[in-house]
C-alpha cells in the first residue's frame, strides 16, 4: 500500500523489574560475554507477560510483545488499554524516547509527540520565548515558528500573557500553549497522549476540532491515546486495544470501545468480604457487579442495566431482614438509594435462616458518565448488622446507542446528576 | 510503484545500533534549538540570585588569592617572573571553563531526564549548548583577568602576550572539546552507574593538581618524581593550561608538538564521547 505512512513490525520491549542499577554490572558483563561469543542476549529469552497484579518469578517483563500494525495517511488511530497495558511505552518508542528491544518501526513522516503538558517549557521564559523553545524542541526551525507565531498565540488564547513568564501561568494556560505549539507544528504524524484531560471543556472541544482538522483537512495522521472513550469515539477512525503488552483488537471504533469496556474494567467488579468462621451476626460474604450479559463488569454504558449481586451468610435467623444499596458519585453526592422495605411487597423473606443471595438490577437508570461508588447495608428490623460504605466503584461511559438497550450520549454537565428519557411533544 | 515506495521510508526506529553514529546531520537540523537553549541559559542564569553575575568574579578571585598564599607565599613555587596572583588567575580562568563544561555536561542525562523522557531531539544538543553558554562565563572571567592584567601593567610589571596569541581560539576550542568529550562519556555512564556523579566532583579536584594549574610545568619537571612529572606533562590539560598561560603571560615554553598532541587528543576524545553518547541516548530512559 503506497498510502501507508507508519509501519510497526514485531515491536517488543523488555523491562527489568525491581531495582534497576543494582546487579546490572554482572548482567551487563554476562550480556557482553554472550555477545563476544556471537550468542543471543541471555536475558531476552526470559520474561513474563506483563500483568501488574500477579507475582512472577522472572525479573524481566515484556511491556510490549510483538506489536504489529500499520497506519494509513490521514487516519486517526486510537490506542486504548488499561493502565500499564503498554500504551505509553509504545508511544515512547514511536517518539524515539526509547528504543525497542526487538522489532522495527518504519515511517515516512516526521513524528511529533505531545506527550505531556508543557514539557520543555522553562518557567522563567515568557510565553513567546517558550513558543520558540518548545517549537524547536519539537523539531521546527526558527523561521517555521515565526510564520506560525500569530496563529499559535490566537489558538492558545493567551495573547494577554504572552510576554509574561510561564511560571505565572495557570496549568490550563500551559496546556493551551503547549497544545497550540504542537498542533501548528504540522508534523506528518502527531502523537497525543492524554493531554486534553487538563484543559477546560471549551478548550477540549477546540483541541478535538483541531485534531480533526489535522487529520481530515490536511490529511495528516494522528495517534491518539486516551481513557476518554467519548473523545476516542469522536475522533478516531480505527482503534487498537493493548492488554498486558499484547495487541488484542484492531479495527472498528465502536466495536473496539465495546470490547474494551466489557473486557477491560478499570475497577474490580467484585469484592470478597472477610468472613470469620465464628460469626457473631449475619455478614456479607461476596459482592458482584454484573452487566446485562451476566458477565462481571465495572464499566457500563449509561442506561445499561446493572446487576448487583450480594451473598449473605446468615448466623442467627434474620427475623425482619432489610437490605439497602446506595450509589454515590465521587463528590460524595448520593445519587440513589434502594431499600428492600421501600416496597409494599418486600423482596426479602422474613425469618431468613439460611445463606442467601440478593440480586438487584437497575432499570432505566441513566447515570451520566463518571465514576460511582456503591455502599450497602444490612439490618434486622431496626438493628444495623453491617454497613460497607463506598467499598466498590464502577464507571459509566457515554457512547453511541446500542441495540440492546436505550443508551444516551449525553455527557455529564455540572448542574445535573442523572438523565432520563422524556417524551417530547412539539406543536 | 509499490515496489519503489518500500524503500522510501524516511527513517527506521529499531533495536539495532550502528557501531559509529555521529548523527551530525540531525544535530545540524536542530541547530535552532541549540541557539535557543544557549539563549535560555544566558537569560535565566541570573534569575533569583542576589549577587547575580558577581558570583562569576568571586570564585576565581578568591581561589587565586588562596593559591597565591598557599603555593607561592608558603610553598615558594617559582612562577617564572610573573606576578603569582596573575599567574594563578590565568590558570584558574582556563581551568574553570574546562571544569564547568565537564561537570555540567557530565550530568546531562540525569538532569534532563524529564524532558528527554518526553520528546526526541538529538541529545547531543544539550551538552553542546552547555559548552557554548559557558563561553559567556568564561568571557566574564577573562575580562576580570584582563582587568588585573592592566592593573599589573600599570604598576610597571613586565607582562606581555606571546607571539602565539593567534592560537587563543584554538585553546578555547580544545578546552571545550575536552570538557565536552569527557563529560559526554561520563554522563553516558552515570545513567546506569550513579557512583560516577559522586566521583566526578572529587576527581576533578585531584585532576586540577595534576594539570599544572597552581604551578608551572617546569617546576613539576624539576621537583616531582619522574613518573608523576611524566603524567603531568602528558596530561592534555596541562598542555592547555600551560599554552594558555604562555599566550597571555608569555611565561613557560610553547611547543607545536604539545599543541598538536593536545588538539588530536581532544578531537579524539570528543568523537569517542559523541559516539558513546549517541549510543546511550537510545534507551537511557529505561535505566536512568
Amino acid at each position: 500500500m503506497s498510502d501507508t505512512i507508519l509501519k510497526v513490525e514485531h515491536i517488543s520491549k523488555q523491562y527489568r523489574l525491581g531495582l534497576v542499577g543494582t546487579g546490572t554490572l554482572s548482567h551487563d558483563l554476562n550480556r557482553w560475554w554472550h555477545k563476544v561469543r556471537g550468542k543471543d542476549d541471555p536475558y531476552l529469552k526470559v520474561g513474563a507477560v506483563n500483568d501488574r497484579s500477579t507475582v512472577s518469578n522472572s525479573n524481566y517483563v515484556w511491556a510490549l510483545r510483538d506489536i504489529n500494525f500499520s497506519v494509513q495517511k490521514g487516519e486517526v488511530l486510537g490506542i486504548i488499554g488499561k493502565n500499564g497495558a503498554g500504551k505509553s511505552t509504545l508511544l515512547k518508542i514511536l517518539s524515539r524516547v526509547t528504543s525497542p528491544t526487538v522489532g522495527e518501526i518504519k515511517t515516512k513522516g516526521r513524528i511529533a509527540s505531545l506527550l505531556e503538558v508543557g514539557t520543555g517549557f522553562h518557567p522563567e521564559l515568557t510565553g513567546k520565548e517558550n513558543i520558540y523553545l518548545n517549537g524547536a524542541i519539537l523539531g521546527m526551525t526558527k523561521s517555521e515558528i515565526k510564520k506560525k507565531e500569530k496563529e499559535i498565540i490566537d489558538f492558545s488564547g493567551c495573547l494577554r500573557y504572552i510576554n509574561t513568564p510561564v511560571k505565572r501561568y495557570s496549568s490550563g494556560m500551559r496546556v493551551r500553549l503547549a497544545f497550540a505549539v504542537a498542533a501548528f507544528l504540522e508534523p506528518d504524524i502527531l502523537v497525543v497522549d492524554e493531554v486534553l484531560a487538563v484543559g477546560d471543556a471549551e478548550f477540549q472541544k477546540k483541541a478535538i476540532g483541531k485534531m480533526q482538522d489535522i487529520s481530515k483537512g490536511d490529511g495528516r495522521t494522528v495517534l491518539f491515546v486516551s481513557h476518554n472513550m467519548a473523545a476516542v469515539q469522536d475522533l478516531c477512525t480505527r482503534v487498537i486495544i493493548l492488554e498486558h503488552g499484547i495487541k488484542t483488537f484492531e479495527g472498528d471504533v465502536s466495536k473496539g470501545i465495546n470490547t474494551y469496556l466489557s473486557n477491560n474494567n478499570t475497577y474490580d467488579a467484585f469484592v470478597d468480604f472477610e468472613v470469620k468462621d465464628e460469626l457473631e451476626t449475619s455478614r456479607f460474604s461476596r459482592f458482584e457487579i454484573r452487566n446485562s450479559k451476566d458477565e462481571l463488569s465495572s464499566g457500563f454504558h449509561s442506561g445499561e442495566p446493572i446487576t448487583f449481586s450480594i451473598s449473605i451468610k446468615v448466623k442467627n435467623t434474620l427475623r425482619n431482614p432489610v437490605f439497602s444499596l446506595r450509589i454515590s458519585d465521587l463528590n460524595h453526592v448520593n445519587i440513589i438509594t434502594w431499600r428492600s422495605n421501600d416496597y409494599i411487597e418486600e423482596p426479602l423473606r422474613k425469618n431468613q435462616s439460611e445463606d442467601f443471595q440478593i440480586n438487584l438490577t437497575t432499570k432505566d437508570l441513566y447515570l451520566l458518565n463518571g465514576v460511582y461508588s456503591v455502599s450497602i447495608g444490612l439490618a434486622d428490623g431496626t438493628e444495623m448488622l453491617q454497613a460497607e460504605i463506598k467499598f466498590i466503584e464502577f464507571e459509566v461511559h457515554p457512547s453511541k446507542p446500542n441495540n440492546d438497550f436505550h443508551s444516551i450520549t449525553k455527557e455529564k454537565s455540572t448542574n445535573s446528576l442523572i438523565y432520563s428519557i422524556a417524551n417530547w411533544d412539539v406543536s | 510503484m509499490n515496489s519503489n515506495t518500500k524503500d522510501q521510508w524516511l527513517y527506521t526506529i529499531s533495536s539495532k545500533k550502528k557501531l559509529i553514529d555521529l548523527n551530525l546531520n540531525e544535530i545540524w537540523h536542530y541547530r535552532d534549538l541549540l541557539f535557543l537553549f544557549v539563549k535560555r541559559d544566558v537569560i535565566t542564569v541570573y534569575k533569583q540570585t542576589v549577587l547575580g553575575p558577581l558570583w562569576y568574579l568571586i570564585q576565581p578571585l578568591f581561589t587565586s588569592v588562596i593559591f597565591t598564599l598557599v603555593f607561592n607565599n608558603l610553598g615558594n613555587i617559582n612562577t617564572g617572573g610573573v606576578p603569582p596572583f596573575l599567574f594563578n588567575l590565568a590558570g584558574i580562568t582556563a581551568w574553570n571553563y574546562f571544569k564547568e563544561c565537564l561537570t555540567k555536561t557530565s550530568n546531562t542525562f540525569v538532569a534532563n531526564k524529564n524532558i528527554f523522557g518526553k520528546v526526541y531531539f538529538p541529545r547531543a544538543i544539550m551538552p553542546l549548548s552547555i559548552t557554548i553558554s559557558n563561553l559567556l562565563k568564561f568571557g566574564i572571567q577573562l575580562a576580570i583577568f584582563l582587568f588585573f592584567y592592566g592593573y599589573y601593567a600599570f604598576q610597571g610589571m613586565e607582562v606581555s602576550f606571546s607571539n602565539y596569541w593567534f592560537l587563543f581560539p584554538f585553546y578555547v576550542l580544545i578546552m571545550a572539546l575536552l570538557g565536552l568529550g569527557l563529560g559526554m562519556i561520563i554522563s553516558s555512564m552515570t545513567t546506569k552507574y550513579r557512583d560516577l556523579t559522586v566521583m566526578i566532583n572529587f576527581a576533578i579536584q585531584l585532576l586540577m593538581y595534576l594539570s599544572a594549574v597552581p604551578y608551572p610545568l617546569a617546576e613539576a619537571k624539576s621537583k616531582f618524581p619522574p613518573t608523576v612529572a611524566l603524567i603531568v606533562e602528558y596530561n592534555p590539560l596541562t598542555q592547555v593550561i600551560e599554552g594558555f598561560r604562555n599566550i597571555v603571560l608569555n611565561s613557560g615554553t610553547f611547543s607545536w608538538y604539545g599543541f598538536l598532541y593536545t588538539l588530536i587528543i581532544s578531537i579524539l576524545l570528543f568523537l569517542i564521547g559523541l559516539i558513546i553518547f549517541n549510543k546511550t541516548e537510545k534507551s537511557f530512559i529505561d535505566t536512568v
